[in-house]
């Protein structure tokens, strides 16, 4: 498994048709609230998480990153009745240490990315935890092996959307 | 300087956008007292982002529905008959049910009424499809079909026929945020149906609906239905909240928490109901429910008892009970006719069959037991001959005669000829007498036919009384 990147064409960056900055991360919002209607397990997914890391890894680039993943994660708060700003502030930090670590790591590798993903899942949760818990002052259950089995899920449905992401890419 | 921008150039970009939301954050958190609801930009974002999503969630909804309404209204249609005998059976007994729970209904109505509890009815209520949800396990809302123009506002309680499910928060065009019970910051007064005890439902951590801070009582029983006290000003009085599922002690130890499993079925949630308005009358449709109930179920019970003319059946003893003790087994048996009680030794005017019919009896009229009238299908009482009281008058006229340490209720007894048994009323006093053996029909009794009238307040001596027998 090749965690680090070995190559220049590792490291270089992909762009994406336009349409699919926009489209993608509204279809990840419909999706993931109306999945999560019908199938119980799937509130354990975040496919706005995973579209913010997938475009971190992607693009490489911090502050594209940053700003992605706070206007998904404003979006995100917009369809629940917290503040907005808890999933912002989150993906925000997600979005740029996945493009940061997009820049040493081979990202191609489905290796790499259910570890990246894995962590950041994981990482998510402990910015919410920190905003709901201690900042906002509002109850959030915190359970191991229920935060270890949704980072886990997450990966393995990572895996499958960043496949399906990277049919739309092209080199820059 | 530049060199220092330029090289921590995404750092201070992260630490700027980090700051901002930071202090949005803070901009947006409420203060006790504060009244709730987004401001403006805050709003603004929210309708943009429901504006965007929820139009596809909508066709998404629709299109699986209908897919699943061609496949349950054209090819799922095995053992539909055998299913709509057996509810049509069902039906039947439901209505005669309801036309016995109709009775205990105006009974209560009346004693609210007598107390001054307010019931809430609902009026209006808008049918909605659940088209969506927050998606995320730490908030519990869902997104229905119906907005502010179909007549949707804030803090509508929002139910299905199972139970409650939560109520409006954010209201948009054609799109309502529906918050649920199982949320944290969710809220509504709650009651134990047996054990009437009262408290606040709140979702936990976990997502469960739960009363919080409820004094340890033993006999809170797992399975005790749970259903609204009206206090909370948004959901009506007496709507299933759910059964009791556990207790659990509250972190402090002094008081417990009592986990409660939804009437409603939260997790898969098609089509609810927001109920628009309601009020303290009972809405005419409901009325005439009732009485079509009682109707539709004497047409039933007709129907079902033997007839009466049965030829098959065995000859009448004295007593009017069939003279043959053999069991009527068999798939053609009749059922067995209601039991009659005995005919009494002693009849009075509380006999059964000894007193006139409603509509011939006069206030003020004296009533007359005819003696050996045991078995006589004929009235026994015949006006004239009683003076007819009741407890509550007798006690006020001994309240004008006699002490106000308890003797009223012997002043009553005495009062009243043949009041042997209105003695519950002497009971609890003068105060609040009960009146006993009241007639048919409440026209042969003014005093008795306005319950919230003078005459069941407590009586002054001093005061004059508006009685007819009050009069005399």
């Amino acid at each position: 498994m090749a965690l680090m990147a070995s190559s220049r064409h590792e490291v270089g960056g992909y762009s994406y048709p336009a349409a699919v900055y926009v489209l993608v991360p509204l279809l990840a919002l419909g999706l993931q609230s109306l999945l999560g209607l019908h199938f119980a397990f799937f509130g354990l997914a975040d496919l706005p998480l995973l579209v913010t890391i997938y475009y971190g890894l992607a693009k490489r680039e911090p502050i594209s990153a940053t700003l992605a993943g706070s206007i998904i994660g404003i979006a995100q708060d917009a369809l629940t009745h917290h503040p907005l700003g808890v999933f912002g502030i989150s993906k925000a930090v997600v979005g740029y240490m996945a493009a940061s670590l997009g820049v040493r790591v081979d990202a191609e590798s489905h290796g790499t990315r259910v570890l990246v993903v894995f962590g950041f899942t994981l990482l998510q949760t402990a910015v919410l935890y920190l905003l709901q818990r201690h900042m906002l002052g509002q109850p959030y259950a915190w359970h191991w092996v229920h935060e270890l089995i949704r980072a886990v899920l997450n990966a393995l449905i990572g895996v499958i959307l960043f496949a399906l992401l990277d049919l739309s890419r092209r080199p820059e | 300087m530049d060199s220092f921008f330029s090289r921590y150039r995404n750092a201070l970009v992260l630490t700027i956008v980090l700051l901002a939301q930071v202090i949005g954050l803070a901009v947006q958190v409420r203060r006790p007292g504060q009244a709730p609801g987004d401001k403006g930009g805050v709003r603004l974002i929210r309708a943009w982002v429901v504006g965007i999503v929820s139009p596809p969630e909508r066709v998404l909804h629709a299109t699986g529905r209908g897919i699943r309404s061609v496949w349950m209204n054209y090819f799922d249609l095995v053992h539909v008959r055998q299913q709509d005998q057996r509810l049509k059976a069902q039906l039947d007994q439901l209505r005669l049910e309801e036309a016995s729970l109709a009775e205990d209904a105006k009974q209560g109505q009346r004693l609210q009424a007598l107390l001054g509890f307010e019931e809430k009815y609902v009026y209006k209520t808008v049918a909605a499809q659940v088209i969506g949800s927050s998606g995320t396990e730490q908030s519990h809302v869902l997104f229905i079909d119906k907005g502010s123009k179909d007549g949707i506002a804030p803090d509508m309680a929002v139910i299905t026929p199972d139970g409650i499910v939560g109520k409006t928060r954010d209201v948009f065009g054609h799109t309502s945020q529906v918050l649920e019970i199982s949320d944290a910051t969710s809220g509504a007064g709650v009651l134990l149906q047996q054990t009437r005890i009262q408290g606040v439902l709140r979702g936990n951590s976990w997502g469960q609906p739960e009363m919080i801070n409820v004094s340890p009582d033993d006999r809170i029983k797992k399975g005790e239905p749970v259903v609204t006290s009206g206090g909370d000003s948004i959901y009506p009085r007496g709507l299933p909240v759910g059964t009791v599922d556990r207790v659990s002690p509250d972190p402090d130890g002094t008081l417990v928490n009592v986990l409660i499993k939804p009437a409603a079925n939260l997790a898969k949630l098609e089509e609810v109901l927001v109920i628009t308005s309601s009020g303290s009358e009972m809405p005419a449709s409901m009325q005439q429910d009732l009485s079509e109930a009682q109707q539709r179920a004497s047409d039933i019970l007709a129907e079902r008892l033997p007839s009466r003319t049965d030829p098959n059946a065995p000859p009448a003893g004295a007593n009017g009970q069939p003279q043959t003790t053999q069991a009527a087994d068999g798939p053609n048996a009749l059922p067995t006719p209601p039991p009659k009680p005995p005919a009494p030794l002693h009849p009075d005017r509380y006999s059964s069959s000894s007193m006139l019919p409603a509509t011939d009896l006069v206030p003020g009229q004296r009533l007359t037991v005819a003696e050996g009238s045991a078995g006589s299908q004929s009235p026994a009482v015949s006006p004239n001959s009683v003076p007819r009281k009741t407890a509550p008058e007798s006690a006020h006229h001994a309240n004008a005669s006699a002490a106000a340490d308890g003797g009223s209720a012997s002043a009553a007894k005495k009062t009243v000829p043949n009041a042997g048994d209105a003695d519950h009323s002497g009971e609890t006093g003068a105060a609040h007498p009960k009146p006993k053996a009241e007639p048919a029909n409440p026209e042969a009794n003014p005093a008795s036919e306005k319950p919230s009238s003078p005459a069941d307040t407590p009586p002054n001596p001093g005061a004059p009384s508006n009685s007819p027998q009050g009069r005399h």
